[in-house]
């Protein structure tokens, strides 16, 4: 079975060797999703597999057949942005860049996860529903490197996009 | 990455007939196989790929719950059972890795995730573990992150995991499904292995052996901790990490079974500390003898030293916090 990206079907590659990263990359030719680290410690290559975040860099693409991946161009366009995506411009909330399509799937995926109550380490009360406090959203987020030290600022974009929807 | 033949387990017996070859090795969340990989520490000739099999389920089991090989980390985290009787499972988890990772990270995987010594992941250097007979490039060299207690003059390893020190606090046993189709189960706290002479081998998973499950015993309740030390708050391994099942009355304790990551190649029981404890009552000097006993045999080398008295810090703050003493 293919793999849908962005709800287009690409057939499965070649070479079982080939990283979902790689595959998004090279084989979709969908270079919004970044190669950090390559490792899994920078976050840089979130994406979505079923709406569930990941790092792509560690999942080899045949393993992924028959799913629906989600990356940053799938979230939304130019011409009409996501509000995670419009949150994130208007607080500042990247310099370079690198590190933010894969910072704004997390963040999307976050606030779904708080949504259907999945406890963090900062959870104080695991029998309670988790609350959006800065304290979870930073520990929630702590999967995704930022460099240029965005950290303040990507706080408040995922902050106003969570107050929107309240 | 070395090239291999990719093949998907459509059935359990497949996967197990398939793993028994010594060059093929199972393939789960792949957080941490492919990972070894990129970095050709792993180098299997043929991938079982046993992800889809369905071993994705928690259920109960008799008193207590089993949960299968293939749930992800985030799922028996946010499960309302294992939140609700086994917090320290819980905490465990979510004290490791990140979101993303634990998304993908399953039960039998994070079980079988190897050690994270900077020698074992650079096919440059010497390494028992990951080459025999090379030598161990940690013992004179880089062990900050390396064990103080059972090592051998081959490896110095440590088990990196956390899921695996509270599952060893709360006695739960692997579930092992065999190639010839029968199983057996051990315990957690026998499944990890010493290094001794064979470094190579992390635990007691024979060729052809596929975890199946973990079950856990009826829940105990009490007090329930997982405490973590570690270089950043949050996405780091553990420097040391203590988990507790502690219960206390009339001031007395009636339970007090610990279990500590980071300081040896397995998670760390010591039978003693809970005999000691169980019936005493709780003060600073009774904690400083129960740090006795775990680190009677401790060593040091060098860059890891500071391990052992940050593993009596923190068993002495873990029973701090859960008896209320210096509160
Ligand atoms: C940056 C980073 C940070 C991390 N931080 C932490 C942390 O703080 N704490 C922590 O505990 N972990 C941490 N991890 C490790 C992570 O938890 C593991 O990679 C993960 O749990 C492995 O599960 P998996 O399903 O992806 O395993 P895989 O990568 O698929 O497999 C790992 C090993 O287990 C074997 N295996 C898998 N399933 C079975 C089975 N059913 N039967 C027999 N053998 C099997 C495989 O053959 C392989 O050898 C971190 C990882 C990364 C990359
Ligand atoms: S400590 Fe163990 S894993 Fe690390 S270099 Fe020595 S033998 Fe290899
Ligand atoms: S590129 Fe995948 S985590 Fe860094
Ligand atoms: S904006 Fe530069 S790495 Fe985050």
């Amino acid at each position: 079975m293919p793999i849908a990206i962005n709800g287009e079907d690409y057939p499965l590659p070649a070479d079982p060797r080939t990283s979902l990263l790689d595959f998004i990359r090279r084989e979709a030719g969908l270079t919004g999703t970044k190669k950090g680290c390559d490792h899994g410690q920078c976050g840089a290559c979130t994406v979505l597999v079923g709406g569930v975040r990941i790092n792509s860099c560690l999942s080899l693409a045949v393993t992924n057949d028959g799913e629906e991946v989600t990356t940053i161009e799938g979230l939304g366009t130019l011409a009409a942005p996501a509000a995670m995506q419009m949150a994130f411009v208007a607080q500042d909330a990247f310099q370079c860049g690198y590190c933010t399509p894969g910072q704004i799937c997390s963040a999307t995926a976050l606030l779904e996860e708080v949504a259907a109550g999945w406890p963090s380490d900062a959870t104080a009360d695991l029998g309670a529903a988790p609350e959006l406090t800065d304290e979870e959203i930073r520990e929630r987020m702590s999967g995704n490197l930022c460099r240029c030290g965005a950290y303040a600022n990507i706080l408040a974009a995922i902050r106003e996009v969570a107050e929107e929807a309240a | 990455m070395r090239p291999f033949d990719y093949q998907r387990a459509e059935r359990l017996e497949h996967a197990s007939q398939l793993a028994a070859d010594a060059d093929t090795l199972p393939l789960a969340g792949g957080t941490n196989l492919v990972d070894l990989m990129k970095l050709e520490v792993e180098t299997p000739q043929t991938l079982v790929d046993i992800s889809r099999l369905p071993l994705r389920s928690i259920a109960e089991e008799g008193a207590g719950l089993r949960i299968g090989a293939l749930v992800t980390n985030t799922a028996t985290a946010a499960d309302p059972r294992v939140r609700a009787d086994y917090p320290v499972l819980a905490r465990a988890i979510l004290a490791g890795a990140s979101q993303q990772l634990r998304n993908r990270a399953t039960t039998g995987g994070n079980l079988c995730q190897r050690t994270r010594c900077y020698y074992f992941t650079n096919i440059d250097q010497p390494c028992n573990k990951r080459e025999p007979g090379s030598g161990c490039g940690a013992i004179e060299g880089i062990a900050r992150i390396h064990a103080v207690l059972g090592t051998s003059p081959h490896c110095i390893a440590t088990y990196p995991g956390d899921m695996a020190v509270a599952l060893a606090a709360l006695d739960a046993r692997v579930e092992i499904a065999r190639e010839n189709g029968s199983s057996r189960s051990v315990p957690v706290r026998d499944f990890h292995r010493l290094p001794g002479d064979t470094p190579e081998r992390d635990n007691v998973l024979e060729p052809g052996e596929i975890i199946t499950a973990v079950t856990l015993p009826a829940p105990v309740g009490g007090t329930q901790l997982y405490r973590k030390v570690r270089e950043r708050s949050s996405y780091a391994f553990a420097l040391c990490s203590v988990a507790a099942l502690v219960a206390l009355e009339d001031n007395r304790f009636t339970r007090a079974d610990l279990a500590f990551g980071g300081l040896a190649h397995k998670p760390w029981h010591d039978p003693r500390i809970a005999e000691l404890l169980v019936g005493s009552e709780p003060s600073l000097a009774l904690f400083d003898r129960a740090a006795d006993l775990l680190l009677e045999g401790a060593q040091g080398y060098g860059e890891n030293d500071f391990k052992i008295p940050l593993a009596r810090r923190t068993l002495a703050a873990v029973l701090c916090e859960a008896s209320g003493v210096g509160a």
